[in-house]
């Protein structure tokens, strides 16, 4: 797994992705810095990071598109999966190359805080609490993008799948707010959803009588919950879609000052979620 | 040593690989032949565990492959197809890289890279970029990564394809010097490669093994059991009864013959029994002059084409003797 992580490491910054990345979330961190703190006067850092999520909308995919992917387009998982180490040590190898090559601005980005303090009051409790909060939720993007980039051997289309998934992300609040909060609304919803596993499952399975007793069996159910208990449909969509939020984790931290703890394992356990299904793709490609 | 057991892989309906076992030993060289998509590859990338089979296993001094992986793949070296090089690092990086990830004690890395380096006549380039290289180089390059730290099982997917005539020999010598300590499997579609190299020949065709065992004892298997004769006899049939009292004869079937005065035949053996001193004895007695009498043994080439057109459809089957006529004409 060292092995791994050091030649990956070594080929961000063997190319131009390593200080392409770092040159990008620095400027952005640097700039919201000197607008909010330095110019502004605003003595919170913590402000300044929850406002520069979006970054990692960019920044993410460029550093995660090629991890996974090129060594497909190169053929060179083949020597990985034919060498003495596992799927999990080189998927974790990769993951911590990058965000090692994350945690250079991250590292940078601990000396704002200090800055505001030696000019006057500053809150380094919460600005050190909201650096390390955004450095998981970068962690987290990376796995997702990792993932991404394990399901196919061009990075463009790594990056641009990666792209989309940390957009949908990162509106998720705004998008969940749109749903049908009415309870047959929420029903018609449910049901929609319902065709979508499954037939998700049938082209995974290509068991037909399995996905139309799943469909058969989640109908009846969203039927007779709806008969029986319609009341508990109003907003049901809302309101368990909107507890998936990343940001708002990170909102807690930055703009309420909330040591979310257990948003801290949120994030977490979807980072271990996503390495777990980037290592699942990589043992299904061997197998089929 | 390494036995593959009733490996079966399936893509789809397409079976890749049906139901293949053999064992390869120490100190012997093999050598997989088979056409283009015979399965040849798709057998060593299960075999070194790239791809994980429908069903079988594959036991690496008796530890299984499926069931202790990263154990059993410390005893094997793989060259694939294509070269697996990270061309963004030099040959010495990218074979220390490598030697980590075999874990070769620190203390030995340094020299076990020196000794690949040096058996792939890679010293001028070591410090070069992969990127930089050409094909050759390339290849050898994935050479040396296959035999660093000289694992017990070497496999070489096709290991001359694309290399100058020089470098072939060169990699062929290198096989052969390999072969001495350690189990070298190599797959080839040229069939010289495979007669001049290995002790051990497999041919594969749509995923089967069709044939098992050195180049002499297929050739022995093999001979052909039709002998070709010509007579200077007026009478087919007094020919044809004194023929087939013969022992070890068990058909006589008149072939076409245009010459006055003389009668083609074709004979068809007993696999075990060689009856030409008979028949020349016979003909001799009947004052029956033998003009021509041919019994082939076939060459690796000739076995390989039979053994593999049988299988082929007719409409590939142009195609096919197209391909083995250029493999006689490269020899």
């Amino acid at each position: 797994m060292i092995a791994i992580y050091k030649r990956e490491l070594r080929s961000y910054f063997n190319s131009m992705i390593g200080y392409i990345f770092i040159a990008l979330v620095v400027a952005i961190i640097g700039i919201y810095f000197m607008a909010n703190n330095l110019v502004g006067g605003y003595p919170r850092f913590s402000h300044t990071l929850g406002s520069i999520v979006f970054i990692f909308l960019i920044a993410i995919p460029i550093l995660t598109m090629k991890s996974m992917a090129e060594e497909l387009r190169l053929k060179t998982d083949q020597m990985l999966l034919t060498y003495p180490v596992s799927v999990t040590k080189v998927v974790l190898g990769k993951f911590l190359a990058m965000v090692t090559v994350f945690a250079v601005p991250m590292l940078l980005a601990a000396f704002c805080p200090l800055i505001i303090a030696f000019n006057g009051t500053s809150y380094l409790g919460t600005d050190y609490a909201t650096i390390l909060v955004f450095f998981l939720l970068g962690c987290l993007f990376i796995s997702v993008g990792q993932l991404v980039s394990a399901l196919t051997e061009s990075q463009i289309i790594a990056a641009f799948g990666t792209f989309g998934l940390l957009l949908l992300l990162y509106l998720w609040p705004q998008l969940v707010s749109y749903l049908p909060t009415t309870a047959w609304g929420t029903a018609a919803a449910l049901v929609i959803i319902l065709t979508g596993i499954a037939f998700l499952l049938y082209s995974m399975t290509r068991n037909k009588l399995l996905s139309l007793v799943v469909e058969a069996v989640g109908l009846i159910a969203i039927v007779v919950g709806y008969l029986l208990a319609g009341s508990s449909f109003d907003r049901l969509l809302p309101r368990v879609l909107s507890s998936f939020s990343c940001t708002k984790v990170l909102d807690n931290f930055a703009a309420y000052n909330v040591f979310d703890l257990g948003g801290l394992f949120f994030y977490l356990s979807c980072t271990a979620l996503f390495l777990y299904l980037t290592v699942q793709v990589v043992q299904r490609r061997r197998w089929n | 040593m390494i036995e593959v057991r009733n490996l079966v892989k399936r893509y789809g309906d397409r079976l890749a690989v049906d139901n293949l076992s053999f064992t390869a030993e120490k100190g012997r060289i093999y050598g997989f032949l088979g056409p283009n998509g015979a399965g040849k590859t798709t057998t060593m990338n299960i075999m070194t565990g790239y791809l994980g089979p429908t069903s079988g296993d594959v036991i690496v001094d008796g530890r299984s492959m499926l069931e202790d992986p990263e154990e059993v793949k410390r005893f094997i070296g793989y060259l694939p197809e294509h070269p697996p090089l990270y061309i963004d690092m030099t040959v010495s990086e990218y074979l220390t890289f490598a030697a980590e990830l075999k874990k070769i004690p620190k203390s030995r890395q340094k020299s076990e890279i020196e000794k690949a380096v040096e058996y792939t006549f890679l010293q001028d380039v070591s410090g070069r970029l992969i990127r930089n290289l050409s094909k050759g180089y390339r290849q050898r390059v994935g050479l040396a990564q296959a035999i660093l730290g000289f694992p017990e099982i070497i496999i070489l997917d096709e290991p001359t394809v694309g290399l100058d005539p020089k470098q072939i020999m060169e990699i062929r010598d290198l096989i052969r010097s390999l072969g001495r300590e350690h189990t070298v499997i190599f797959s080839s579609h040229i069939l010289s490669e495979v007669q001049e190299v290995c002790d051990h020949v497999l041919i594969i065709h749509r995923g089967k093994l069709l044939a098992n065992g050195t180049p002499e004892e297929l050739e022995r298997q093999m001979r052909n059991t039709t002998l070709e004769l010509t007579v200077r006899s007026s009478s087919l049939e007094q020919v044809k009864n004194m023929l087939l009292a013969l022992p070890g004869v068990v058909s006589v079937v008149e072939d076409k013959n245009d010459q006055p005065g003389q009668v083609s035949l074709k004979i068809e053996t007993a696999p075990d029994i060689d009856p030409r001193d008979d028949i020349f004895y016979a003909c001799a007695e009947n004052r029956t002059p033998i003009l021509t009498l041919r019994g082939l043994d076939m060459s690796l080439e000739q076995i390989f084409l039979s053994l593999t057109a049988d299988n082929v459809q007719p409409a590939d089957s142009s195609v096919f003797n197209q391909f083995g006529k250029q493999e006689v004409e490269e020899l």
